[in-house]
């Protein structure tokens, strides 16, 4: 019975780990994507065709990749239910709360993406412009809304309970601002605008190393870039922030993703590593540094594992580090090719000719998408064994309905098929505009067919 | 009127909204799939995405609105509904996600054996999410679903006769009012060949739809009592206003089209309410009520003011989506 609900927690686990894995990478389009194009039309309304027809196209991506975060993000509702009825009845009133806010984003965003998809013959150019301005807005909007959820899972507040365990009274504005939510909020938002970026921008990089180096291409390269490039820096900063808030509001969550093993005062700042019993091995310390950068000095004292016994420790510590250094890396690894970028515009006004530009920033979008999940893996992973940090366990949150393994195969297989086939569209998509199949469609703005 | 009376209110509002749009939507898809081989079935296709292209996805919003009020506000009746009744769940999630893709996908793919595989998961998709969707309102309405079920009950709680009965019935119903629709669809298009073509369909499963709910009240009998003497007693107008409308809506569409869609909607809307109202004041019947499942007044405050903010924001924006989808001013 042990052994049954013990691999049922970690089917529901591994489901749920794997369905928001995929849904992220296209909620961040959904968040940040509207943005880019919203530029490329403005730029186009003043006058440039060539924006012009990127907004065009990019408004049809986004329809792909809004409908497909539609319906995987319905499956996450589904599945908050499904696997997790343990915390809905529980704190579904205190949790829905956000949800409720994020319905009203979401419900506008889906609306005006309708609007503005479907309305670039027949609405007029000032009007149509003006319809993706909301969309932008109920982008931040939804994103701030689930992650509150989120942080407050990180950082429960906001709700008193009684004896049994029943929520009595909750204070809806603490719950939205919880303690976590000044970092977690931020961080994940810029997190959105630096993913769609660079996933944008790496396509054109691509286009760029495959010769294709036409203005389009530039500006289609350009437009995303050059909003990552103003989100990473301030990501670096913010993300600084939040490891030194999660040091003292989740303090083995931190000492977990550092291999901090006992309290103590100049703790070494380990670089990958493997945590074998207690010790680290194989990585690079640096002496105290760790202490330096949680208190900003070498005495500051840093919480250990040790402080909890295991069972209220998470358990792959080597996992938590490695994806926190990883994000760590590639975030900075991004600052240094955006330094490259503005280096080369500030002497020349032109993007770099050096090919190692282009074959970095091509696989750019794929490492941002990696960060993501590190950062998501270090957020989760790290609050284990709780569901809602310091409340409720996820062991007792779990379902007791069997056959998780099988719905978590039919999820994993339809899901697969789901992104073989997004892929196949949008590349099929980009090869009848190479061939200029949208060029004989007529102009965007023309008017209507009599 | 309490806080939780408008909650539930206005739960109520979003579930009779999925019911008609998003049951629209369904059987849309319903009539995708009996349109016939590619070339006979290009036409009345060609309506149908035409139809929900632009209005799909906002009308499926509607779904997470109820499921995230009914959590919030009700979380023990939202905690027992996903633990007993995870198998037709889980089928009703599979089939939403099927039908999404499927449904976007073809409608930007060129290949005709692409637009054929992804048409027959959207297809397909529509006829088993309602069904499904049926057995869990047929199993809570019949008793089946209590704060103690769970898992022992995975497959006994939605097989019984009431829940596959409405699970037929949802698909007929959705099929139902998509053809309404589409009939008031083609006439706003002056397509009189596709006009006639779905009221035979409208008409048709009219008739269906009113010999299954007979058969539904003999089984409402046996199988869930409580709810039968609700429908017979405190939402007995309701139910008769349900009839009066369907009716109404099978002799305006044999003569005049230009209401059937208002008076069709009301007859289903009627149903929905009548369930509601039978089933009060239980939530779960006979196990759960309103008050025991009700969240905290501070809750419940919270979400009367989304529920504010929604209208203000909502309202207006699917009001324009609407009035541009009916003026064709939407079309790529």
């Amino acid at each position: 019975m042990i052994a049954a609900s013990t691999s049922n927690l970690l089917a529901a686990r591994e489901q749920m780990a794997f369905t928001l894995a995929f849904h992220i990478p296209f909620a961040c389009m959904g968040i940040a994507f509207p943005l880019m194009v919203l530029i490329a039309n403005w730029l186009g309304v003043r006058g440039d065709a060539d924006a012009l027809r990127l907004a065009q196209r990019w408004s049809k991506v986004m329809a792909v990749t809004f409908a497909v975060g539609a319906v995987t993000g319905t499956v996450l509702s589904f599945e908050l239910g499904l696997l997790w009825p343990g915390m809905m009845s529980r704190y579904g009133e205190v949790f829905g709360i956000p949800f409720g806010i994020e319905g009203i984003f979401f419900f506008t965003e889906a609306i005006f993406i309708a609007i503005y998809i479907y309305g670039w013959k027949r609405l007029s150019p000032k009007l149509h412009l003006l319809s993706a301005v909301p969309i932008v807005i109920a982008g931040i909007g939804g994103a701030f809304s689930v992650v509150t959820a989120n942080a407050w899972m990180n950082q429960p507040g906001g709700f008193t309970q009684n004896a049994s365990g029943k929520v009595t009274s909750v204070n809806t504005l603490d719950v939205l601002f919880n303690h976590a939510t000044p970092y977690e909020v931020p961080h994940m938002l810029l997190a959105a605008y630096i993913v769609a970026g660079f996933l944008v921008s790496s396509v054109y990089a691509v286009g760029w190393l495959r010769g294709r180096r036409d203005r389009l291409h530039r500006l289609g390269f350009t437009i995303p870039f050059a909003v990552a490039a103003i989100a990473t820096p301030i990501q670096l900063f913010v993300g600084d922030t939040a490891a030194r808030a999660i040091a003292k509001d989740q303090p083995i969550k931190f000492a977990a993703m550092e291999y901090v093993q006992t309290t103590s005062t100049h703790v070494p700042e380990w670089i990958y590593g493997v945590y074998n019993g207690g010790k680290p091995k194989y990585g690079v310390s640096i002496p105290g540094f760790d202490s330096f950068l949680v208190g900003f000095s070498t005495d500051a004292t840093v919480t250990g594992l040790d402080s909890v016994p295991a069972s209220d420790q998470p358990g792959p510590k080597t996992l938590l580090h490695f994806s926190f250094d990883t994000m760590v890396f590639i975030g900075s690894g991004f600052m240094l090719l955006i330094l490259w970028w503005l280096f080369v515009w500030w002497r020349r006004r032109a993007l770099p000719k050096s090919p190692w530009f282009w074959r970095i920033s091509s696989v750019c979008g794929g490492l941002a998408i990696i960060a993501l999940w590190c950062g998501w893996i270090v957020t989760e992973v790290g609050r284990q064994p709780w569901i809602v940090y310091g409340k409720l366990r996820t062991a007792d949150a779990v379902t007791h309905s069997g056959g998780i393994w099988i719905t978590f195969a039919v999820v994993f297989v339809l899901y697969a098929a789901l992104f073989v086939g997004t892929i196949v569209l949008l590349r099929a998509m980009a090869r009848r505009w190479r061939a200029g199949e949208d060029v004989d469609q007529g102009v965007p703005y023309a008017p209507p067919p009599t | 009127m309490t806080s939780t009376d408008v909650v539930l209110v206005v739960l109520w509002v979003g579930v009779t909204a999925y019911a008609i749009l998003g049951g629209a939507d369904f059987g849309a898809g319903v009539w995708d799939l009996l349109a016939g081989r590619a070339e006979a079935g290009r036409r009345p296709r060609d309506l149908i995405d035409r139809a929900i292209t632009p209005v799909w996805e906002a009308n499926h919003t509607w779904l997470i609105f109820d499921l995230v009020v009914l959590w919030t506000a009700f979380s023990p009746a939202f905690a027992a509904v996903m633990s007993t009744l995870f198998v037709p769940l889980c089928f009703a999630a599979l089939g939403i996600v099927l039908r999404g893709a499927g449904f976007a996908f073809r409608h930007v793919s060129e290949r005709l054996e692409a637009q054929r595989a992804f048409g027959a998961a959207f297809a397909v998709a529509s006829v088993l999410t309602p069904f499904f969707m049926g057995t869990v309102v047929g199993a809570v309405a019949s008793g089946r679903v209590t704060p103690t079920t769970g898992a022992d009950q995975a497959w006994s709680s939605w097989t019984g006769p009431l829940p596959l009965l409405v699970g037929v019935m949802f698909v007929i119903t959705s099929a139902y009012v998509a053809a309404v629709f589409l009939v008031h669809e083609a006439g706003h298009r002056g397509d009189a060949e596709l006009e006639r073509y779905f009221r035979v369909r409208a008409l048709a499963t009219g008739a269906v739809a009113g010999v299954v709910a007979i058969a539904g009240v003999i089984v409402l009998h046996a199988d869930a009592r409580y709810v039968y003497d609700g429908l017979v007693g405190k939402a007995l107008p309701l139910v008769i206003l349900s009839a009066v409308c369907g009716i109404a809506a099978f002799v305006l569409l044999l003569r005049e089209v230009r209401f059937a869609r208002g008076v069709a909607v009301l007859a289903v809307a009627a149903v929905v309410w009548a369930w509601g109202v039978a089933q009060n004041p239980y939530l779960l019947p006979k196990t759960l009520t309103v008050d025991q499942a009700a969240s905290s007044n501070d809750t419940m405050t919270a979400l009367l003011v989304i529920f504010v903010a929604a209208l203000l924001i909502i309202v207006p924006s699917l009001a324009l989506l609407f009035v541009l989808s009916q003026r064709s001013a939407l079309e790529d």
